[in-house]
């Protein structure tokens, strides 16, 4: 927390002290939600992290300024979203596309779950075998107990 | 002078430390008793030892004493006392110190608090402390030194970043860094179990008040970043998903899954080698965090240690300690002993399940943290990853958790009936339902914070119906108080603790129903938010301690009635030369209003606002954790003493 602090300030000097502009914002409050949407799934590129609607640096005032243009124009979500990433690449996007690069990303809650479930399986059978299996020594046991009833 | 004690007293700490690593491990390897009681007169002298060298840092800062460098980047004579004081572990230096004299503190009350242990395993938990203490120490001294002289002395200090002036962050480090210590000890007693060869209920027992105050202290310290970003930053979000901030959660997912697995070691002596391997993870995951907001890898602008050397030698120190222990583990766990069975619907299947699924989250969230920069030198991508994906990949497993959360407690140990226990939830389970369509009724199409609420409810439900099962509230409710006075308080504790998850998830809830506008007002004028009427009487400047601001009064009205007076402001700090946004929040602990002033131009000034439904719940949700954390931590089986041995063994 502290040093995302010192980044925000280091990076993001202008955000402190401004809330925005409200000549920014859309009229129409559907348009601007959707528009918000759409921001937070964009990367102020120069912030730490920050998508454009939680920084006020310039580049993300920007980006916000060409979100709602093109969500004034009528555009959806993912044509808005496709504009930005051919700009900026996939740096702009706070939800990694699907690349060869982010595949084991995108797969980490799967095989997290599926690797626990495994080592789960693979333990609780090991144990209970250990468990039905007999000893030598309770099989010697055994043995002689066979032999005294027969 | 007092700087050069300070840095003498961290220099003996070290040496002691470095003993303190030796001599009980030898000791408790040889059975040798003169050097096992050695462990804890070297564990008091070296928090001695630390302790003044912190109380010669504080004092540097109490009496701004500039020719110590630390103090001029980091302090000001114009600045209050409290955060002349929280300045000292503001900085990477200084906090550094913290760590140190809460591991010795830790080390301390083991050698203090542990008179029941028995002695080989007292003597090498000690000695596994002053292991970490040593390396932590040498870097501290090494490479971080916070008494560094300057001359000829500049006439004042460079100030405190101002964002940091704050009472919320004031206690931020120290709470957190109380959590991730706390794993420290976890981590010593798992690595002396280890050595030992030997996991008991015996050893359950002492693990888990470490673990249980670890977490509480983790939780808290979480809960004050979250909720300082929510009044400070100005944007009324609570969490980013930022890295730093993922470091803290990282030990809290782990540490979460540990103090639950630790139940199942002391009352079933089941999952032994689980819990030692998860009591590594949580320390190693303590450290991860250490590394990651002090190295600066994750971010190409170092900020908190701009000294590429600092990320090497914590990363040699993680390595070590981590690896180490690791490579012990791997040795060492197949003699501890398989696990006990038990059916897979039970009390135990459903701490696994609780495990497993906190296990997996963390290890999402540790892979979307580490995976910017892996692919970066991997493949040579620059990617991303933030909230959206951290929400996305992370809701699937949190889901089933919320679901299972209620059911287990409900659960019979060794084989349960889970058909009773869901016919035990019906009404919580229809409460939840009911709670999620009343509120896509009343708030509209809005599914995430319905779902919110329905997890509030279950939740909340969940832990009152786990205690009226407890007490029988229903089948002898004659007696139902005197078995509600007996029951025992870790019983309470875990109910209040579950129950506090079921506050922050309506909090969270609430917030997604937020409403917020932003308008551009001249004194006089109003606008409409959430069925108030917010009205910009004036602004006007205003004089601080150390600093000058502008300040907005803003009254709210409701129907002509005046409900608060908001005055939020722009603060500027000469000293430094920066201007910060202090948020006016008005809160009546079911919604918070939420004013901020920007620019001001045409005689007006611009005014973002923001209704902020049952905000907060989130952090308050966090607090009855902690408090039901301590609670059970009270728990008098903790609190008198954990049986020896020799007495378990016994009654076993």
């Amino acid at each position: 927390m502290t040093r995302w602090i010192f980044l925000c300030l280091l990076l993001a000097l202008p955000a402190w002290g401004a809330v925005g502009d409200p000549n920014e914002r859309l009229a129409d409050p559907a348009k601007e939600a959707l528009a918000r949407d759409i921001g937070r799934e964009l990367r102020c590129l120069v912030c730490q992290n920050q998508s454009i609607e939680d920084s006020d640096a310039q580049l993300a005032r920007d980006l916000r300024r060409l979100v709602r243009e093109r969500v004034a124009a009528g555009e959806d979500q993912t044509a808005v979203i496709r504009f930005v990433h051919e700009r900026y690449g996939d740096f702009v996007l706070l939800r990694p596309p699907v690349t060869a690069a982010t595949m084991l990303l995108w797969a980490t809650p799967v095989l997290a779950l599926g690797g626990g479930i495994a080592v789960i399986m693979f333990r609780r059978r090991r144990a209970m075998a250990e468990a039905a299996a007999l000893s030598p020594d309770e099989a010697k046991r055994l043995a002689e107990l066979d032999r005294g009833a027969a | 002078m007092i700087g050069e004690i300070g840095h003498f007293a961290l220099a003996l700490g070290c040496i002691l430390a470095l003993v303190q690593a030796i001599l009980p491990l030898i000791g408790a390897h040889r059975a040798d008793a003169r050097l096992m009681a050695l462990a804890s007169p070297l564990a008091g002298a070296q928090l001695i030892a630390i302790a003044s060298a912190f109380g010669a840092l504080l004092w540097a800062f109490a009496v701004n004493d500039t020719t110590v460098s630390n103090v001029v980047l980091n302090s000001h004579s114009q600045k209050p006392l409290l955060y002349k004081f929280s300045g000292a572990w503001g900085n990477h230096e200084g906090s550094m110190v913290l760590w140190v004299l809460i591991l010795a503190l830790c080390g301390g009350a083991v050698a203090g608090f542990g008179r029941d242990l028995p002695s080989a395993l007292q003597a090498r938990v000690i000695g596994i402390l002053g292991l970490i203490a040593v390396g932590f120490l040498g870097f501290i001294i090494f490479t971080s030194n916070p008494f560094e002289r300057v001359w000829p002395p500049p006439m004042d200090g460079q100030g405190l970043n101002p964002i940091l002036q704050d009472p919320g962050l004031a206690f931020h480090p120290p709470m957190l860094y109380l959590g991730y210590v706390g794993y420290a000890v976890t981590f010593a007693f798992a690595v002396a179990a280890l050595l030992e060869g030997r996991v008991d209920a015996a050893w359950g027992r002492w693990v888990r008040p470490w673990s249980l105050a670890a977490w509480s202290f983790l939780t808290l310290g979480i809960a004050l970043g979250s909720w300082w970003a929510y009044y400070e930053l100005g944007w009324g979000g609570y969490w980013f998903w930022d890295p730093v901030e993922n470091a803290s959660l990282l030990p809290w997912l782990i540490g979460t899954a540990l103090l639950h697995s630790a139940i199942v070691v002391e009352k079933r002596e089941s999952l032994k080698i689980w819990t030692v391997l998860l009591a590594i993870l949580a320390f190693g995951m303590s450290l991860l965090g250490t590394f990651l907001v002090r190295s600066g890898v994750l971010n190409s602008v170092h900020a908190f240690a701009n000294d590429p050397a600092r990320g090497v030698f914590i990363l040699a120190l993680l390595m070590a300690y981590v690896a180490g222990a690791l490579a012990l583990f791997a040795w060492r766990a197949p003699k501890l002993g398989g696990t006990g069975i038990f059916a897979p619907i039970s009390r135990e299947g459903g701490l696994v399940l609780n495990n497993l699924l906190l296990c997996s989250i963390a290890a999402v969230v540790l892979v979307g943290t580490l995976w910017p920069m892996f692919a970066d030198i991997m493949f040579g991508a620059k990617i991303s990853v933030g909230a959206p994906f951290f929400n996305a990949a992370t809701a699937p497993l949190a889901i089933p958790l919320v679901a299972a959360m209620a059911v287990g407690p409900l659960l019979a140990w060794k084989r349960a009936d889970l058909a009773g226990a869901l016919q035990r939830l019906w009404w919580v389970g229809a409460l939840a339902v009911a709670s999620a369509f009343l509120t896509l009724l009343v708030a509209g199409y809005h599914v995430l914070p319905a779902l919110g609420f329905a997890a509030a409810a279950w939740l909340i439900g969940g832990a009152t119906a786990d205690l009226l099962d407890r007490i029988a509230a229903f089948r002898r409710p004659s007696q139902a108080w005197n078995r509600a006075r007996g029951l025992p308080r870790a019983a309470w504790g875990s109910a209040i603790a579950h129950a506090g998850m079921g506050v922050t998830f309506a909090g969270l809830a609430g917030m997604g129903l937020a409403t917020d506008t932003l308008v551009a007002l001249k004194p006089g004028e109003a606008t409409q938010l959430a069925g108030y009427e917010w009205r910009l009487e004036r602004i006007r400047d205003v004089q601080g301690p150390n600093w000058s601001a502008r300040r907005a009064t803003v009254t709210v009205l409701d129907g002509g009635r005046v409900v608060t007076v908001l005055e939020p402001e722009k603060r500027f700090f000469p000293v430094g030369r920066m201007n910060t946004t202090e948020a006016a929040i008005h809160t009546n602990a079911l919604r918070d209003l939420y004013a901020v002033l920007g620019d001001e131009r045409d005689g007006g000034g611009v005014l973002r606002l923001h209704h902020n439904p049952l905000a907060p719940w989130i952090w308050f949700g966090a607090v009855i954790m902690a408090l039901g954390g301590g609670l059970s931590l009270s728990d008098r089986r903790i609190r008198v003493s954990a049986p020896s041995r020799k007495a378990a063994a016994a009654t076993a």
